[in-house]
């Protein structure tokens, strides 16, 4: 970005919004709108606290579990839905419909299937994230150039090794994807599994805080979130990048 | 320029012994839609036999079940006196889109078909090497699919059809995604690897041109359904300069005889 043909670095948008923050903290217009500089201080002091490692332990583990299976179960799933038109249409019309369902909605009853503990905020993440990794992975495997799965074929990679060796490395780009919006999602599932169901981790801390009206730890545990949320989402663009020739040359 | 007529390959050939693959009548079915009728066909080992046609007479379709990549209705495809039941070791394929892995460098798409054969890596890659150097790629071993040309692009695909050292050798239209001159330096190079290799090459193409400069034997098809025409094997001496066999008056005669029999199909 230039501005009066000087380049201003990217992240200069997000200081100039954080001086805003600040000058409107100063200003005292709400409580709820604390100076930035506050909610630093309480966001330096509150990671040290036991309270938040444990919480930020338990919900790390929580996303960390959910995560792994819907990326597993998506992958497989979404592999299935590429290759068999049966198991496309047997499981298509579910996916579709829960990729765009308020999944929130849900949570309660997860709650009463599988109780008020971890399991319920490990099945929320999953559920949030599994939908969008299923439809990218299908997209990615049915992508695959028919030419590059008889390459494999004709060089005698047949039954397994047609999947790991060629099938799956070529949807790499859009299995990528689906995992880093699955991601996105995923940290959502996590904090409204928290917040809704159990009460634990860091949605206990966020109901905590909120109700007391702290809002200089509120808005630091929200900060704390979003930056291991976009984190965690470069983190994947970045290895997405490193393969993004891929679409292009196959 | 000898000129096999259409009427003998009604009759049901005799195998004859230097036949590397032979085809026996090769019929394939689309749903409704009857893309090769009864086909019969030796390949004479060590010789480059052309499959030529209009699009869709199912040339590619024809070569595909050579491959074993696809099953045939009813026929049978014997290579070295074997019935093909699927892809098999003694064959090679050369994809009109080249088919590279994109995330694997020059050597390891090479050194692809070795790789699955589970042969170690130092020895593979000898193996590679070498082809790569054969088909004009030395200095490219590291180098990504992405970053080559489409000339460049379909030498690997030929290098990798090299390197598992097939008896067999089927090329689908594998200079059609290449520009005009990248076309004609690389019929020159694939002339002179005939010859170095001393394999069976089954080509198919639908350039005239390409198909009487190449060929020992031009396998004519018809239109849809599939059925051999005609087989030509022009008598090119080839140890002629590639400029003076282009300006060949045989050459050209062959170029304009097929020309005339395949204008019929051409809408």
């Amino acid at each position: 970005m230039t501005i009066f043909g000087y380049r201003v670095p990217m992240m200069a948008s997000l200081l100039a919004w954080c001086v805003i923050w600040e000058i409107v903290g100063q200003m005292g217009v709400s409580f709820l709108i604390p100076p930035l500089s506050d909610v630093l201080v309480a966001a330096f002091s509150l990671v040290q606290t036991g309270t938040w490692q444990a919480a930020a332990l338990t919900t790390l583990n929580s996303f960390v579990i959910g995560m792994a299976l819907a990326i597993v179960v998506g992958v497989m799933l979404g592999l299935l839905m590429g290759r068999f038109p049966v198991a496309d249409n047997l499981f298509g019309i579910w996916v579709n419909i829960f990729v765009s369902a308020p999944l929130s909605a849900l949570v309660p009853v997860l709650m009463i299937l599988f109780g008020m503990g971890e399991t319920t905020v490990v099945v929320t993440v999953f559920l949030f994230a599994v939908w969008i990794i299923v439809l990218d992975t299908r997209a990615g495997i049915q992508a695959v150039p028919r030419s590059l799965e008889e390459m494999g074929r004709s060089y005698g990679a047949g039954g397994l090794r047609l999947y790991t060796k060629i099938i799956l490395l070529a949807a790499l780009p859009e299995i990528l994807a689906g995992i880093r919006l699955g991601m996105v999602r995923g940290v959502k599932g996590v904090v409204i599994g928290q917040l809704l169901v159990s009460i634990i981790g860091y949605g206990e801390l966020f109901e905590l805080y909120s109700r007391n009206f702290d809002m200089e730890n509120f808005w630091a545990l929200t900060i704390i979130l979003f930056a291991v949320a976009m984190g965690l989402s470069a983190l994947i663009e970045n290895i997405e990048k490193r393969v993004e020739y891929y679409a292009g040359v196959r | 320029m000898r000129n096999i007529t259409a009427a003998a390959t009604t009759a049901v050939e005799t195998p004859s012994p230097d036949a590397a693959v032979e085809v026996r009548g090769i019929c394939k079915m689309y749903a409704d839609m009857e893309a090769l009728r009864s086909i019969d066909l030796d390949f004479p080992a060590g010789k480059l036999t052309t499959l030529l046609g209009p699009s869709g007479c199912g040339k590619t379709t024809l070569l595909k079940i050579i491959a074993g990549l696809i099953p045939a209705t009813s026929g049978e495809v014997r290579v070295n006196g074997v019935a093909v039941t699927g892809p098999g070791p003694e064959r090679a394929f050369v994809f009109q889109d080249f088919a590279l892995m994109p995330w694997a460098t020059v050597m390891r798409n090479v050194a692809f078909g070795l790789e699955l054969k589970g042969m170690g890596k130092a020895e593979r890659q000898a193996i590679a090497r070498k082809y790569i150097a054969e088909v004009g790629l030395s200095g490219f071993e590291e180098k990504y699919p992405h970053e080559l040309s489409g000339g460049m692009r379909q030498r690997v695909g030929l290098a990798r059809a090299f390197a598992v050292n097939a008896d067999v050798l089927l090329l689908d239209e594998p200079f059609s995604a290449v520009d005009e001159q990248n076309r004609r330096k690389f019929q020159e190079d694939l002339l002179r690897l005939v010859d170095l290799e001393k394999k069976t090459f089954i080509f198919v193409t639908h350039s005239i041109e390409e198909a009487v400069y190449c060929s020992d034997r031009i396998v004519i098809l018809s239109r849809r359904p599939g059925r051999v025409a005609q087989i030509i094997e022009p008598e090119i001496d080839r140890t002629a300069s590639p400029d003076a066999i282009r300006r060949d008056q045989g050459y050209l005669d062959t170029v304009e005889e097929i020309w005339q029999g395949l204008k019929r199909y051409v809408d």
